[in-house]
């Protein structure tokens, strides 16, 4: 199915990988699954910056997305690609730094690991080539 | 947020208007699928700041005037399999409409 | 055909982060993220919580009350549907800051139906959160393009004779369907209409479903 959405992509002219009005994805998927608490948590700080704290309008959060990869575009849920997003504007807009963030993420893994859950080690990409094949 | 102060909208309510066909720098909220398309004025929303430059931290203004834009279903795609008279309505940024230049007919 | 909801979810609780398994990558870079900027003072805990209460308290039911007050009440209706935000903070719903909201009437010949092909938008100060669907490109890429084949799968069909009008969230706006009052509830009280407005009939993918209601006072 992934490479079927690449192809029609790579037909589709000279859209954004975002612009899907008028493509064929296939059959609605009618599952439907509640929010995690990390996923509620990306929204909250999303709006909160947005609106209250003016760190970023939502515009910037949408163009950062739309310049993910296909791949990338793809194989990411909504929440995903929205964290993602926030990690990069937040740098971008020097809020925090690479170096803290890269730090504060090793904390947290043995933080989570040390209260009892795997935590992955692997990072967020930052480009199309940091994905795994 | 809306109503901000910018420029006085140039179409009205039932103007004939065609989306620009070109390509966008970076962001943008003109569908790919209405890029030369024609369709009629239904109403005027306000005045935004431009989503293209509020996407980089720039202030977007003057604040462009949007407009609802009604188009018909069988002009956007032509192989349609409904009724000639279903419609297809987005939100378009002025600086996306062109008036619609009458058939040379006409 | 897939087998599909004809009815809202109830809400559930969400599952505390540690019943689902490891902490993925993302999972690991939202708490980084919101303890560095909680550190930093750029945002509080109570920012967050406050948010996620929020939207906790936002959800179809409440879309559905502004649906009966307007079938009952014809003036409330066209306020509704003439200024909606001012109609909504009538019913004590503030929509803040992020976006207008405009209600948009089904009639006995237009049905309406709403998407951001571009990414996502949706009315969530009233509606709560978009379901998947909504989200997926599937969704998004179709219901332009073939919007009565995309009903279909959903379980209805509308004949010919009733325009279907796609409404694409391009902008800051965003849009509900207010749906059409089914025959037979002329005498149920706002309560008993309001548990038939369902979601998906103010999205404009189903249609009101007085079988949600047993009774009708």
């Amino acid at each position: 199915m992934p490479e079927k959405k690449n192809e029609y992509r790579a037909e589709a002219g000279g859209r954004t990988v975002h612009d899907v009005g008028g493509l064929d994805f296939g059959a609605v998927d009618f599952d439907e699954h509640d929010l995690a608490l990390w996923e509620r948590r990306v929204d909250a700080m999303i709006v909160q910056l947005a609106t209250k704290k003016g760190v970023f309008k939502v515009d910037a959060m949408r163009r950062v997305i739309e310049s993910y990869g296909e791949q990338q575009y793809d194989a990411t849920t909504y929440y995903e690609k929205w964290a993602r997003a926030l990690r990069n504007l937040l740098v971008e807009q020097n809020v925090i730094s690479r170096e803290e963030l890269d730090a504060k993420l090793v904390e947290t893994r043995a933080k989570m690991r040390a209260a009892g859950r795997e935590a992955s080690s692997e990072d967020v990409p930052w480009n199309e080539w940091d994905e795994k094949k | 947020m809306t109503m901000e102060h910018g420029t006085p909208p140039r179409y009205a309510k039932g103007d004939k208007v065609r989306v620009d066909d070109r390509d966008a720098i970076g962001h943008c909220r003109t569908p790919w699928f209405l890029r030369g398309r024609t369709g009629t004025v239904v109403s005027i929303q306000g005045t935004f700041r431009d989503p293209e430059r509020l996407a980089y931290h720039y202030p977007g203004l003057p604040a462009l005037p949007l407009y609802k834009v009604r188009f018909n279903q069988r002009d956007l795609w032509p192989d349609y399999n409904g009724p000639e008279h279903d419609q297809l309505e987005a939100d378009i940024y002025e600086n996306w409409l062109r008036p619609a230049t009458p058939a040379p007919h006409e | 055909m897939h087998d599909h909801h004809h009815h809202d979810h109830e809400p559930h609780p969400f599952q505390p982060d540690h019943d689902q398994g490891p902490a993925t990558p993302y999972e690991v870079l939202e708490q980084a993220i919101r303890e560095l900027l909680i550190e930093k003072g750029v945002l509080t805990n109570a920012d967050i919580s406050g948010h996620i209460d929020l939207m906790a308290s936002r959800n179809p039911a409440l879309g559905a009350k502004v649906v009966a007050r307007a079938w009952v009440d014809p003036a409330y209706r066209q306020r509704l549907l003439a200024d909606t935000r001012a109609a909504l903070m009538e019913l004590e719903i503030d929509i803040g800051d992020l976006a207008e909201f405009r209600a948009v009437e089904n009639t006995p010949l237009v049905h309406n139906v709403i998407v951001c092909t571009l990414c996502s938008c949706y009315p969530k100060l009233l509606l709560g959160y978009p379901p998947s669907w909504y989200k997926s490109v599937t969704y998004r890429s179709r219901v332009v393009h073939e919007p009565r084949q995309v009903l279909t799968e959903f379980g209805f069909t509308l004949p010919d004779n009733v325009e279907v009008r796609v409404h694409d969230s391009t902008a800051d706006l965003r849009y509900f369907v207010l749906p059409r009052r089914p025959e037979g509830t002329e005498s149920w009280t706002e309560e008993a209409l309001a548990r038939i407005v369902t979601r998906d009939s103010m999205i404009g993918t189903a249609l009101p479903d007085p079988s949600l209601v047993t009774t009708a006072g």
